[in-house]
Parts: structure tokens; sequence; C-alpha cells
């Protein structure tokens, strides 16, 4: 572990914190509720698997490892789920996925 | 049968690489565990292609690295519009075909645009999928086909 792989940790973890404020930004500018899923999908896709990532490096190659490669694989097959989940239930419920005037709910 | 050795294999692998203890009882508590684990998965007679799709496994390497820089892509897009002071979004619905022919390469479909930022799966009718985006160019993306194309060769014809 030497000073280069610290900085590309860095890097990593400061690129998934700016993607994760910018998802959070994201969900509050947002005009509608299925506008706001993809603000939510983007912290949820570029704030969690760079910070893990960096997580990986430090840990090297360990157990440790294995179990954040896990993490990162649940997250990938669970947090689309939950995005369309939501999607499908807002839809059913009568939320309309396109709303021209200005709604804000 | 070979699915149920691989279920046992990969259970296994994750038992051992999760508890990271190596000595008799653990070895035995795992086998334990493996041995009913499969068995009511096999009573439950989920040990398919669905819920244990092995077949793909090898394509991954192939399918994710792509997957990967395509979310990293639209994040950045994404990203420039929420940040930028007028919000350039011009929200829309539209409906795709999606070539796949099993359930689960529709499901590796409609969860990859989920996943994708600026496009969201909404509803799902056979093999019709409904899809809300973000922008024209989010939109074009998925109706482009590269998508799909993908997809279907991670499915595989197995």
């Amino acid at each position: 572990m030497d000073a280069s792989l610290d900085l590309v940790c860095w890097v990593l973890i400061l690129v998934g914190g700016a993607f994760g404020i910018t998802g959070g930004i994201g969900i509050v500018r947002m005009p509608s509720f299925f506008t706001r899923i993809h603000a939510a999908g983007m912290a949820e896709t570029m704030c969690a698997p760079p910070i893990l990532l960096a997580m990986m490096i430090q840990a090297g190659w360990s157990l440790v490892t294995f179990k954040l490669v896990l993490i990162l694989i649940f997250l990938f097959l669970t947090s689309p789920t939950a995005s369309h989940a939501l999607a499908k239930a807002a839809l059913h419920g009568g939320v309309p996925p396109v709303d021209p005037g200005a709604d804000d709910r | 049968m070979i699915r149920v050795l691989s279920l046992i294999f990969v259970l296994s692998a994750v038992w051992l690489l999760l508890s990271g203890h190596y000595d008799t009882v653990f070895y035995g508590l795992g086998a334990v565990s493996v041995a009913l684990t499969v068995w009511v998965s096999a009573r439950m007679k989920v040990i398919d292609h669905e819920g244990h799709p092995f077949h793909i496994a090898g394509r991954v390497f192939i399918y994710f690295p792509w997957l990967f820089w395509e979310i990293i892509k639209s994040n950045i897009d994404v990203a420039r519009r929420v940040l930028s002071p007028s919000l350039p979004i011009s929200p829309r619905v539209f409906v795709v075909q999606a070539s796949q022919k099993t359930a689960v390469g529709r499901t590796i479909y409609a969860n990859s645009i989920t996943l994708t930022p600026g496009t969201v799966t909404i509803d799902v009718r056979g093999s019709e999928l409904e899809v809300h985006a973000l922008t024209e160019a989010s939109a074009e993306g998925i109706q482009s086909g590269v998508m799909d194309a993908h997809a279907t060769r991670f499915e595989g014809t197995g």
C-alpha cells in the first residue's frame, strides 16, 4: 500500500461523495415523482460503488474485499428492483408519469 | 442435477468466505446449513433456470463491464443536468420491445434500464417494457436497441 493507491482511494471516495450530494440536490430540484427517481438512481449507482471500490483497495486481497464485493452485487440487484417497485406502485396509484404542468408533490 | 451441485458449491463457498473461521465446528454447521438450504430449495422447486441461472454466469464478465461504463456515462449526463441552473429535462414515457426470450433475460434488461440513471422501467407487460426517461437523449439511447442486444447476448440461448 503506497501513496499512489491512497490517492486513487481518495479520488474514488470524493467522486462517490460528489455524486451522492448531486443525487440529493437532484431529488430536491426535480419537479415530479418520476423525475426524482432518476436523481435517486444516480445516488445509488455512482455514490456507493466508488466508495466500496476505494474500501476494497484499502482492504487488499482479503475476506473483507470479498464481503465488499458481495455488498456491491446485492446493491446492484436490489436497488433497481426497489426503484421499479416504487415507480410501478406510483403508476398504478394514479401518479401521471409525464405531467406537462408544474406539479410539485 | 448439475444445478444442484452448482448451488451446493456456491453456498459452501459463500459460507466459508463469509465466516472466515476454519475449524471442524464451523465446517459441520456449514454442511448442515447448505444441506438444509438445498433441500428446502429442491422441495420448493426453485433450483431451475430462474432460481439458479448459472448458465449465464460466465458472460457476466462481458456484460457487467459494458453496463458499468454505460452507467458512468449516463450518471455524468444526469449530474450535469441536475447541477445546471436551467434544469434541462424533458421527461417522457415510451414503450420498447424486449427481444429476450426468457423471464430472466427480460428481468436483466428491465433492471439494466432502471440501473442506468435517466431511464426507469415503470411497467412490464409480456415482452413490452414501459420506460420513463428523463431526457430525449436518454430515451433515444434505449430506443436504439443497443442495450437490448447486449442483454439478449448476455441471456444466451440456454
